[in-house]
């Protein structure tokens, strides 16, 4: 048994500790938000957060999760209202959305660390991941945009 | 046959007291019924006493928009808001016909004035039914936010109190459609509702599908193309815990039928790595030998052949142009995989003679058809016993139009007696095709004495797609497919010819996003940009000076160069060229700004398109699907495609079948023109200008000619 922390739940799942995170969230745990694309850290589909860093879950074996702290995009905000996802919402980028899950947790990452990113800031952080509907254009002008409303968020709060 | 699917559907929609349906029957006249099992149309719009308003969407969602923009039409005329209905999207049931599939850009351009007619008649009868109700003329209600209003005296009633009065009234055959300047919610930008979905992981994909007592599989398939099996040795596969089954299943795509070794088992991640243990011997029927380097030498020298004419227009063969007048140019391009971010899957379970799948796919229709190519015939199962849970598509580009994931998933399911979900690795999908074949265009043209285009000849030499899909293809006709739109461009030029010199090859191929435009537009809008400079003057007034008559293309590069300052001169080290492309799908164009820096690198500083739609149903996405397009053309210009050595897909991934990822994205400024003429398509028109228009600014700042792609943002000279 492996005890994984995902989303500030709590689950004990059956896995072969060489078992790829990716698959232990989706077919384990349950949670199908986090994607898979490519499987070698190369699309970045599958990007959670452990202990607040993104990782590659297709590359990370479960059993370097055990008892850390996993989030995934079902646990990126309560009601959809992070302000990526509120930014995402507004700029209307997805188009088939597979990827986005991804897109989400790496800009959430860029946006903790640098509150006010540039245009090579957003393309250094993001470059890991591929959006094959090519939505790129939408996504640096909504992460500038989740900047905005973190900034507003922030004096309001 | 068609009633047991009609009851089906039926209860699938879940109808609770007095409702109504409206549909179109199949000569596209608006139909109404109150018991939808007996009547003979497509529902499109439910309406239900208790006020729930329903309507159908029959076009997959792959991240086109059309979740949103079909129900769009509907609503307009119904005059109701987005928010107010309920969308359901059909799932190939027999009721809505074979029309349920997105392709082709084709969901809105054939739907745009049919499914405002449906939206149209169901207002006209429910005015008349409140008119009724309230002893007044119709002339004098309106509808509104899905109720009726009296004008004078301000009386309502919500279309739900009104179905059952409306149910007695004929319905109109002929409803008057909106003036477009009186529509809510057409050519605004409306919000999609699956992007929510879409932000918090809750959109449901193919992949993500879980069925209660589920297994997983996957399949190993021989490398080598043309390869057939000889034996496998599954032992150490099945001494692997979780291993519940291993067996050989087959696969179709077009002509092709393959054989594959299926492993069963608990976990995608057990079956994944048992796959490593399964020892199989192919014969490899000697196709082991082919490589990519081999076959475009064969193909060049194939460009000799007089091949089979398409379009004869005027002389060209008789015409007299003096060789110093007459030019030629050899134009190549590569084969590209689809790489929808979705991995090609599909959930299958087969109970008895009954089937139930759950998966991703643009061809729903082809889930429950009885055709000889639906997937029914194809897996042995009678069309009625079929049923589909069709889910958001990760991707489509085409790739989804092909079933042989779901021919192979249910083969799969066969071999059990519990649900299956079949998993393609990234590798299987990068390497299994079908793939989009390379074209080659030899091109010539010459100019008259007065220094007018007179001939043009474009001879494209390429596998066929047609060869691909059917087994009794007849090769003596010139495969349309492969000659997408090289004989239908605006431009007057008085002979001109096509020509097809068909190739042999045993590698399933597939249509990908705008088809062969996308590949044949880079040369003959290229070459046609060469013959400019040939005749000394600007692209953009070359090309205007061929379209002397009023034309959608003329207008289209009107706009370009309006918009792009074109007239304006670039300093020295940028450059812009120009294309435009019209084509089955639709029609546009683009320019292209570039910049040659002094280490000899490109970058493209701006990307300017104008497409021609006649009527937008929702603008911003039709932005976001030709700033999608044009990343999408980027990536088939200048980073490396497919290729093969010993038989094999020498690419496995993304890191040698590279993306374009955010870094590469260019700026992109789309505009769009909707003038009421012709509805055209939306997903694929925005991709074939832009490789040509890239090769073409890259020849004004440079003076390097790219007549091969994929090329590098790079230049030699």
């Amino acid at each position: 048994m492996i005890s994984l922390n995902v989303n500030d739940q709590n689950f004990d799942i059956d896995a072969d500790p060489d078992m790829p995170l990716l698959w232990a969230i989706r077919d384990l745990v349950g949670l199908t938000g986090t994607k898979y694309g490519c499987g070698v850290a190369q699309c970045g589909a599958c990007v959670v957060h452990l202990n607040g860093e993104a990782v590659r879950s297709c590359i990370t074996k479960v059993s370097r999760a055990r008892g850390q702290k996993i989030r995934t995009i079902e646990g990126l905000s309560k009601n959809n209202d992070h302000p990526l996802q509120l930014a995402w919402n507004e700029v209307n980028v997805p188009q088939c959305g597979y990827c986005h899950s991804g897109q989400l947790m790496s800009a959430a990452v860029l946006l903790r660390e640098n509150p006010n990113p540039s245009d090579a800031d957003i393309d250094q952080a993001m470059a890991g991941n591929i959006c094959r509907c090519g939505t790129y254009l939408r996504i640096r002008k909504a992460i500038h945009l989740a900047a905005e409303l973190q900034k507003k968020g922030e004096t309001k709060g | 046959m068609e009633e047991i699917s009609r009851r089906h559907f039926i209860k699938s929609a879940g109808t609770a007291g007095f409702a109504i349906w409206l549909g179109l029957s199949a000569k596209g006249n608006p139909l109404m019924a109150m018991d939808i099992a007996s009547a003979n149309f497509s529902p499109y719009i439910l309406i239900e006493a208790s006020g729930k308003i329903t309507i159908f969407n029959t076009k997959p969602e792959m991240g086109q928009g059309t979740l949103q923009s079909f129900p769009a039409l509907i609503a307009e005329e119904l005059e109701v808001s987005m928010d107010q209905v309920i969308i359901k999207q059909s799932n190939g049931e027999k009721a809505f016909g074979g029309g349920q599939s997105a392709g082709g850009s084709a969901s809105i351009r054939t739907n745009y004035l049919p499914m405002r007619k449906v939206g149209a008649a169901a207002k006209e009868v429910l005015i008349l039914a409140a008119a009724k109700i309230w002893g007044v003329d119709a002339a004098e209600c309106y509808a509104e936010n899905g109720t009726v209003i009296h004008r004078a005296s301000k009386k309502m009633l919500p279309y739900g109190k009104l179905i059952e009065e409306a149910s007695k009234i004929e319905l109109p055959k002929n409803p008057k459609l909106k003036d477009p300047k009186d529509f809510k919610i057409l050519g605004k930008t409306t919000k999609r509702q699956d992007i929510p979905l879409k932000t918090n992981g809750t959109a449901g994909f193919g992949i993500d599908v879980k069925v209660p007592g589920m297994l997983y599989a996957v399949v190993e398939r021989s490398p080598v193309f043309g390869a057939t099996l000889k034996s496998y040795d599954a032992t150490a596969v099945l001494k692997i815990a979780g291993i519940k089954k291993v067996g050989p299943i087959e696969r179709i795509v077009g002509k092709y039928k393959y054989t594959g070794i299926a492993i069963i088992g608990n976990s995608y991640w057990t079956v994944s790595q048992a796959r490593k243990k399964l020892k199989v011997v192919w014969e490899n029927n000697g196709h082991e030998t082919f490589n990519t380097v081999d076959y475009e030498n064969h193909l060049r020298k194939l460009a000799a052949e007089p091949g089979i004419t398409g379009k004869n227009i005027g002389s060209v063969e008789t015409m007299q142009i003096s060789p110093e007048n007459t030019f030629e140019a050899f134009y190549e391009t590569p084969v590209v995989a689809h790489h929808p971010l979705e991995p090609m899957n599909c959930t299958a379970h087969v109970k008895g003679d009954k089937l139930e799948i759950w998966t991703s796919t643009q061809v729903a229709s082809a889930m429950t058809g009885s055709g000889p190519n639906d997937l029914p015939k194809q897996v042995g199962f009678a069309p009625e016993n079929v049923k589909l849970n069709n889910q958001f598509i990760g991707g489509g580009f085409g790739r989804r139009l092909y079933f042989d994931y779901i021919v192979e998933a249910v083969n799969v399911a066969k071999l059990v007696d519990v649900p299956v979900k079949l998993i393609w690795s990234r590798e299987d999908t990068t390497t299994q095709g079908p793939f989009r074949p390379m074209t080659f265009s030899k091109l010539s043209a010459g100019f008259s004495t007065d220094g007018k285009l007179s001939t043009f000849q474009h001879k494209v030499i390429s596998p066929s797609y047609f060869e691909s899909m059917q087994a009794n293809y007849d090769r003596t006709k010139v495969d349309t497919i492969m000659m997408e739109g090289i004989a239908e461009q605006a431009y007057e030029i008085p002979n001109l010819k096509t020509t097809y010199v068909r190739a042999d090859l045993h590698i399933p191929v597939a249509a990908w996003r705008s088809v062969t435009s996308s590949t044949l537009a880079f040369a003959h809008e290229g070459f046609i940009d060469e013959l400019a400079y040939k005749a000394k003057k600007d692209p953009m007034e070359f090309r205007l000076e061929l379209l002397s008559k009023p034309s959608d293309t003329k207008k289209v590069l009107l706009k370009l160069k309006e918009v792009s300052n074109w007239e304006q001169k670039l300093p020295q080290g940028k450059g812009r060229g120009v294309a435009v492309w019209d084509f089955f799908a639709g029609l546009a164009g683009q320019i292209v700004e570039v910049s040659h820096h002094p280490d000899k690198t490109i970058s493209i500083d701006k990307v300017i398109a104008v497409i021609d739609l006649g009527a937008v149903v929702n603008e911003d996405n039709v932005k976001n699907q030709v700033e999608g397009a044009i990343i999408m053309a980027l990536g088939a210009a200048t980073k490396p495609g497919i290729t093969f050595k010993d038989g094999k897909t020498v690419e496995q991934n993304f890191y040698d079948n590279p993306m374009v990822r955010i870094n590469e994205a260019p700026v992109v400024e789309v505009h769009i023109l909707a003038d009421g003429g012709k509805v055209k398509g939306v997903g694929e028109p925005g991709l074939p200008p832009f490789a040509p228009a890239l090769a073409n600014a890259i020849f004004a700042a440079s003076g390097t000619r790219f007549r091969k792609m994929p090329f590098d943002l790079k230049t030699e000279g």
